[in-house]
């Protein structure tokens, strides 16, 4: 139309003057792209903008919408899912067995339990009893681990309390932990820590000695006290400082143990050289802090190699002889022991079984009145007419 | 914002006068004056760092976030390494850092390109060309034409007569139109002389520099000579020179100095609704941050007393700290923790997503306009969401809504209708589409741009038929164009009003040539016959006659009287014998009014002789007298203009732009409110009202106010309202009171049945605006559907859209093409210009620019609508998915004390914002929409939902939270009871908190993507891919994180390593995460699909439309033009102004100095015209007042254009 010369010598005009116009929002953008534009194209429609999909909107996609006819389904179909998976969970975790036994004052724990309230009293040796008795054997591999109740490891201090360099063996930091070690990151002397912090101070040091009572007598239940650790935890996060041809002792020379423990952390286990020093298995339990309050950490698992526990732990009366050193009543914690065996899924948990179930059943609900609802109202689009 | 706020090179004294002598730099340099260099970018390389810096800590977010920075430095706080923060805060910065970076490079670019501009500068005598920022104020400048003014100048000396030239200005104040500046006698005789130029040695004493561009003050010292210098001698910077050959000008202010410099930076920031609705939320969300941090440092008091104390064998408190104290710290501590409820990405997001959309707008060929080459643009880039708002659109007539093109549609000639609406094929009767337009090649005078369609009619010219004839010769005679002709045969015409250019035309193609005119005779060329006509008299048009006759003799010596008017008028003063005609003329009439077209009815007599001898000498005396001359003229006029007869009527179409009618029928649909606020008359308003279907027939009423006093104006809105809603006449009371009582207060918005429709006029709309009215004034426009202003100024136009803006809580768009359209467009929420035309000042001021006003509703109904879709679909689920993320932290500080300790891995908390959740959701931002455009147009009841607030207010954001409270609850607890007390299928430890950690973390991951997924209703290729990409990326970069390779290289920055092995390969962590998602989507869904079966939303409704009609996609919706044959009203509309013919018979005009024409009216509207400063009030104005816009006194305006320069000479 007539139009089109008297506007574009006025475009024109509009970017020769913009410079001395300078209140306008957003103006050198379009000056940029008038200017970009005449460089790349010239013509009637040199600023047509282009018409590619994208830029125009129309990029193909997929629309989905709630509809009954893919909703309901849906639900009767996950419902049904839920209920096969719950009950094939419930069915597995039931045949794990599961014990556990608090011995915080059991037995004769409780001379032990009034003895570790008293902090002077704290390096004196206590050894205690208890007994219990499993009615069916646990087949299988049998776990023991050691529980703590109202342990809090998910402190944000307390977590934060170790050094990850002086654990990987880096010796710089054996020497000068990291401040996050504070208060134990240096003893009284000024003597660096080794393994600094509050998480390795506060070790679990009990120790369990399990007794199986058969016909012919107690037998001591062997047990491993070694590969109770990720893999990637015992050979990729803790190490031990490089020792070229030097006794782990020597290595930690200059350094000196946490305040609470009995003994410096190169003779953690007096009877395997190699589970010594920031590799022991005990050690790196522990320093994988709980996530919860309430934590189980395992001890050590059933050695099966042997006659009666090659198919695990038999029925029967069993006793635990517990070094008990590890003080609870600070904190108004339990101990425990607990045995274990385990299935492909796990531990016995009955939660996620139980949680599957009953979801289920609120889906099947949900479904149900879905369905009820859109019988009734929304069948045909009835109320999609406008 | 200022751009210059920071570098301006302020003088350190004030400058009380500005003393300076022309051609003497030394003395000039002594006073400091600024030089002509401008700057208007903000930094150079080395400020850049440290100012942008202290520009971008000076946004509350940004604060906020360094705040949160210095927290984390201080140990006991410090719950989160500093990382989590400084990455997402530098990432921010460096964004908002490059987007400054490179709008300041091209405000540097701007600024060299106008620094090296280059004019010719006197120095030492001789004329050089110099580049502008070396020009210093005293130096003298040679101007040529078309050329920018340089700095302001006092004008010495020009080419053209008197020492006159002619500016453009614009850029200063809108104004298209030419103007004068003359110089002064004694500086204009230097003329071009170099010599007497550099010889110049005047002194000037001015004002500093200042704003006011309308004032000047100042003395010229010169050969012992005091001049007084005042605006009318000074050219400021920013115009250009026009129609003059070359100036000479003296440099007064330069650069930074100068007026318009001075002027700039005034622009305002708009800020969406979504904007502040989203800043009242972060206002409440910082006071639940910190509710939620009390709660938690209670928590911890009391853990510390009771627990705490026990576990300090274990874990010793810091040295000083008590539980008291340790609350304390707590509470920064989950101040830092719990922060991402406001997280810092959540800006930049909305800052691209806006982005995005304006490019869209951009992109848009469906907003192309092919014919002026202009695409669509979106000016800011943040305001889109708003766009899909709107209730009020505030539109301007001439330009915006008509081409103010008038084309000569149809005529009646004698009981005999001619003509055919429209000249495109499209809208013509099927039976009619193959039939070409009238060759008027017979008549070598035609305007070749002149279209008719109907043959019949230049047969009956070609016939003789004598009424036929009578009718074109009356058109060709009564009017008061004047017509030059430069070259043989090539006439032009100038009218006053294109009404009667385009008659004159018509008359002119049709063989009645108006040629030319002297104060007492016409010629024009009947049918190839030179004849001359005597004019004897001009009976003038006003409001009140509507109408106008001439009194001519013709070469036969026959006297007559031709007269064209108001249909409704010129009915009360014809002949009874007439009746018939009359008859079959009104049907016609009425005809041309339903389809809009503007009519005027035309009539002749002949007269006696001695009759008209004695009235004329009646007329002499009336018009000598001194008393109520007016009064005795309408009289007289009256008493001749009787028993005439009846030739027919003439019907022009005021054209209107492309889809005018389309486009509002689709906006009142969508529940949008159109007011036209014009400059116009009243009848034209009107006229155009029907014509675009803003007012339509079938209305139960219009109500027209028009009063000339408040109380007037008042009983008349009164009686509109009570006739609308009878019944609570208190009501209007009570809420009057009430405004005046508690100031502003939102007037809620009314229901009515039936359409009603309120013209009002700028008289009365003065009224209506004042403090005590405004208020019934408002109720009543807005219950009406279609409110038309006429006669309002520039300023009414803002203070009606105020006028909305203060009282109802809409979003409102202005949309002009003109300048006096700017204050309205500013004072919209959105202000729209129309691109591609003369003028830029609207679209410099606009939001948005489009060349055509059917654009609007594509900006509208599917721009905005989607924009404010995807914003409000992107903020409600930013906030879900944040609020999630974070009460999580707020479940778990029951299980560790209190003591901020984090739920997730400290890598995550910084990524899952960053690159975790990123891209999904900008996507959604970017790509969602409900249905496509052509659904959108198809029910533009879409649009509703956003005038109504509905997809993000309060309410939906409280949802969302509580959404996110039930969503992190599941998120916790699930894998809380899951892990809790288990162990791995090896019976090694899966309960750590590394591994509870990675859990929460996939968990969350996997519900907030679901989510995402069941929020987007438009899954393209993109978004497919951000989803499904984004989820990819957290494994692999989790696994990255806590790879041995990681650990080793830092191993406190990189503890759990491992964990993404150990636990990842546990089915029990797959069925927990499994187990989570099914419970955060479950709720949803099934509340989503109830919500859908049981009332669903006009969303719903229409995507079950599109998934019926899949198949068939809907027929682009095409409504051929509404006719309606039957009208109830007149279709008088003309667009004429008293005045011209006192003018016309005075032969004033014909004084007119020899100007070479930049601008003179051309018969068809300035769209014809070929020069572009072409006013739209016609012509230009020698005199340079009076002349702020067309809209309100378009006499005035237009009547300048006969005005003659006072020239000495006569």
């Amino acid at each position: 139309t007539t139009a089109s010369p008297c506007s574009q010598s006025l475009l024109g005009k509009s970017d020769e003057q913009s410079g001395s116009l300078v209140r306008h929002r957003n103006r050198k953008k379009s000056f940029n792209r008038i200017m970009g534009k005449e460089k790349s194209k010239t013509g009637p429609l040199a600023r047509r903008p282009d018409n590619s999909a994208f830029k125009q909107q129309r990029l193909p996609a997929w629309s989905p919408m709630l509809t009954a006819s893919t909703v309901l389904p849906f639900f009767y179909l996950l419902a049904l899912t839920c209920m096969l998976l719950g009950v094939w969970l419930l069915l597995t975790v039931q045949r794990t067995q599961e014990i556990k036994v608090d011995y915080t004052e059991a037995g004769s724990c409780d001379v032990c339990f009034e003895m570790r309230k008293n902090m002077s009293k704290a390096g004196q040796k206590c050894t205690c009893m208890i007994t219990f008795s499993i009615e069916k054997a646990f087949k299988g591999d049998v776990f023991i681990y050691y529980g703590l109740r109202n342990f809090h490891q998910n402190l944000r201090r307390y977590m934060d309390s170790r050094d990850d360099g002086q654990m990987v063996g880096r010796k710089s930091s054996l020497k000068s932990p990291s401040s996050y070690c504070k208060p134990f990151d240096v003893d009284a002397n000024g003597v660096p820590i080794a393994p600094c912090g509050a998480v390795a101070n506060s070790m679990f040091n009990d120790s369990f000695l399990l007794t199986y009572y058969t016909i012919n007598g107690p037998s001591i239940v062997p047990l491993l006290r070694k590969g109770l650790t990720w893999y990637t935890d015992k050979n990729v996060k803790f190490r031990n400082p490089k020792a070229d041809n030097q006794t782990l002792a020597e290595v930690f020379e200059g350094t000196t143990q946490p305040s609470f423990w009995q003994k410096p952390v190169y003779k953690l286990d007096p009877f395997d050289p190699t589970n010594n020093g920031f590799i022991n298995d005990d050690l790196i339990v522990w320093m994988r802090e709980a996530a919860f309050p309430n934590f189980k950490k395992l001890y050590g698992i059933l050695y099966r190699a042997n006659k009666p526990y090659t198919n695990g732990l038999p029925a029967g009366n069993y006793s635990v002889i517990i070094s008990y050193n590890f003080p609870v009543q600070y904190f108004r914690g339990r101990k425990e022991l607990v045995l274990t065996t385990v299935s492909w899924f796990g531990g016995q948990n009955h939660f996620l079984p139980v949680a599957y179930l009953v979801t289920s059943s609120l889906i099947l609900l949900t479904a149900v009145v879905l369905t009820v609802v859109w019988w009734k109202f929304g069948k045909d689009g009835r109320n999609m007419a406008e | 914002m200022s751009f210059f706020g920071l570098d301006c090179v302020k003088p350190t004294e004030t400058e009380l006068e500005r003393k300076l002598r022309a051609n003497d730099r030394d003395f000039n340099l002594s006073f400091k004056y600024a030089t002509n260099a401008i700057k208007t970018s903000k930094y150079n390389l080395f400020s850049f760092l440290p100012l942008n810096l202290f520009e971008q800590f000076q946004r509350i977010a940004n604060a906020y976030f360094l705040v949160l920075l210095v927290l984390q430095v201080i140990p006991q706080i410090s719950s989160l390494s500093w990382f989590t923060t400084v990455v997402p805060l530098i990432l921010v910065l460096s964004v908002t850092a490059a987007k400054d970076a490179t709008d300041d490079i091209n405000r540097h670019r701007s600024d060299n390109r106008v620094n090296n501009r280059k004019v010719q500068v006197l120095i030492d005598r001789k004329l050089c060309s110099e580049k502008w920022m070396n020009v210093q104020v005293g130096d003298i400048i040679k101007l040529e034409n078309n050329q920018f003014v340089t700095a302001d100048l006092l004008l010495l000396s020009s080419s053209e007569p008197l020492n006159l030239v002619y500016v453009e200005t614009a850029e200063l104040d809108g104004e298209t139109n030419l103007k004068v500046r003359q110089a002064l006698p004694v500086t204009g005789e230097l003329g071009e002389d170099v010599e007497k130029l550099a010889d110049f040695n005047g002194e000037v004493r001015c004002e500093p520099p200042n704003n006011r561009l309308d004032r000047f003050t100042g003395t010229l010292t010169f050969g012992g000579q005091k001049y007084s210098l005042d605006n009318e001698k000074i050219l400021l910077r920013g115009c250009t020179l026009r129609n003059t050959e070359w100036c000479f000008g003296l440099v007064l202010f330069a650069g930074p100095e100068t007026k318009l410099m001075q002027n700039s930076g005034k622009s305002t920031f708009k800020r969406t609704s979504i904007d502040r609705l989203m800043n009242v939320l972060v206002l409440c969300i910082f006071g639940f941050l910190a509710v939620m941090c009390v709660v938690l440092a209670i928590g911890n008091y009391i853990w510390e007393t009771k627990e705490g104390s026990g576990f300090t064998a274990f874990l010793p408190r810091g040295d000083g700290v008590s539980a008291g104290f340790s609350t304390f710290l707590t509470f920064w501590s989950y101040i830092i923790i719990l922060n991402t409820v406001v997280p810092i990405s959540l800006y930049v997001s909305v800052e691209i997503i806006r982005l995005g959309n304006s490019f869209y707008i951009d992109w848009d060929r469906k907003m192309y306009h092919a014919g002026s080459d202009t695409p669509a643009e979106a000016r800011t880039t943040t305001l889109n969401e708003e766009l899909g708002q709107i209730k009020y659109v505030f539109s301007d007539k001439t330009g915006t809504l008509t081409q103010n093109i008038m084309v000569f549609n149809k005529c009646s000639i004698n009981g005999k209708s001619y003509g055919y609406v429209g000249d495109d094929t499209e809208h013509r009767p099927e039976h009619l589409k193959h039939r070409k337009a009238v060759d008027f090649s017979f008549n070598p005078l035609a305007d070749p741009r002149f279209v008719f369609h109907d043959h019949s009619l230049v047969e009956a010219v070609k016939l003789e038929n004598p009424e036929v004839h009578a009718f074109f010769r009356l058109l060709a005679l009564c009017h008061t164009v004047m017509a030059e002709e430069k070259t043989e045969g090539e006439l032009l015409y100038q009218a006053q009003s294109p009404d009667e250019g385009a008659l004159v035309t018509a008359a002119r193609n049709f063989g009645f040539v108006f040629r030319s005119r002297t104060p007492d005779s016409i010629s024009i060329v009947e049918m190839g016959r030179q004849r001359s006509y005597q004019l004897l008299a001009i009976l003038d048009f006003n409001n009140v006659r509507k109408r106008m006759s001439v009194i001519v003799r013709g070469p036969e010596g026959k006297l007559s009287l031709f007269c064209k008017g108001a249909d409704t008028i010129i009915y009360e003063k014809l002949h009874p014998s007439c009746r018939k005609m009359m008859d079959i003329t009104t049907e016609h009439l009425n005809e041309f009014a339903g389809e809009g077209l503007r009519t005027l009815a035309l009539a002749h007599k002949d007269l006696d002789e001695e009759y008209f001898h004695e009235w004329k000498q009646r007329h002499h005396e009336a018009s000598t007298s001194l008393d109520d001359r007016e009064g005795k003229l309408d009289q007289l006029y009256e008493e001749i203009e009787t028993e005439l007869q009846l030739l027919g009527a003439t019907a022009i179409e005021d054209k209107l732009q492309d889809g005018v009618p389309q486009t509002i029928e689709q906006l009142a649909k969508a529940d949008i409110k159109v007011w036209v606020l014009t400059g116009d008359k009243q009848e034209t308003a009107e006229n155009i009202g029907y014509s675009c279907n803003l007012l339509r027939e079938e209305m139960n009423e219009v109500f027209i106010v028009s009063g000339n006093s408040g109380d007037q104006v008042q009983q008349e809105l009164r009686n509109a309202l009570s006739s609308m809603k009878p019944e609570p006449a208190e009501n209007s009371v009570f809420l009057s009171d009430a405004a005046s009582g508690k100031g502003a207060k939102a007037a809620e918005d009314e229901t009515v049945n039936g359409e009603y429709g309120l013209v009002i006029n700028g008289h009365s709309l003065a009224y209506a605006l004042e403090r005590s009215m405004e208020l019934d004034f408002l109720r009543a426009a807005c219950l009406c559907k279609a409110v038309i202003c006429c006669r309002v100024t520039p300023l009414q136009k803002a203070q009606v859209v105020e006028l909305v803006k203060t009282y109802k809580r809409a979003v409102t768009l202005a949309i002009g093409d003109g300048a006096n359209d700017v204050s309205m467009i500013k004072a919209a929420h959105i202000g729209v210009g129309i691109s591609g035309q003369e003028g830029m000042q609207a679209v410099l001021s606009s939001d948005y620019s489009f060349a055509q006003f059917r654009f609007l509703q594509r900006l509208l109904l599917v721009h905005g609508r989607w924009s404010y879709l995807r914003m409000c679909k992107f903020l409600r689920y930013f906030f879900y998915k944040n609020f999630t993320f974070t009460f999580v932290h707020f479940w778990f500080a029951f299980f560790c004390g209190f003591s901020a300790q984090t739920v997730y891995d400290e890598w995550f908390i910084t990524l899952y914002n960053l690159m975790y959740t990123a891209l999904p959701v900008l996507g959604m931002g970017l790509f969602d929409q409900d249905v496509n455009s052509s659904w959108s147009f198809q029910f533009p009841q879409l649009y509703v939902p956003g005038q109504r607030n509905l997809y993000f207010s309060k309410k939906a954001f409280f949802k969302c939270a509580l959404h996110s409270c039930y969503s992190s609850l599941v998120l916790f607890f699930i894998p809380y009871a899951a892990l809790q007390d288990t162990v791995r299928d090896d019976g090694r430890d899966v309960a750590d908190y590394q591994s509870f950690a990675l859990l929460t973390q996939t968990c969350l991951m996997f519900a907030v993507s679901i989510q995402l997924g069941l929020e987007m209703s438009y899954w393209t290729a993109v978004n497919t891919f951000f989803v499904l990409g984004s989820l990819a990326m957290y494994f692999a970069v989790t696994f990255t994180l806590y790879s041995n390779g990681m650990f080793l290289i830092l191993p406190a920055a990189f503890p759990f390593i491992g964990t993404a092995r150990n636990s990842l390969s546990q089915p029990n962590v797959w069925l927990t995460i499994l187990l989570t998602s099914i419970l955060c989507v479950l709720p949803v869904v099934t509340y989503r699909f109830l919500l859908t079966q049981l009332c669903p939303t006009i969303n719903e409704k229409v995507m079950y439309k599109v998934r019926q009609a899949k198949a068939t996609p809907p027929p682009p919706s095409q409504r051929a033009r509404i006719r309606r044959t039957s009208s109830r009203r007149s279709g008088y509309a003309f667009s004429h102004a008293q005045g011209y013919g006192d003018l016309v018979t005075s032969g004033r005009y014909l004084r007119r100095p020899a100007v070479p024409r930049p601008s003179g009216f051309v018969n068809m509207g300035r769209a014809t015209t070929g020069f572009s400063p072409m006013g739209r009030s016609a012509g230009y104005s020698p005199t340079g007042r009076s002349q702020n816009t067309k809209a309100p006194d378009v006499e005035v305006t237009s009547l300048q254009m006969f005005r003659t320069i006072p020239d000495p000479a006569l």
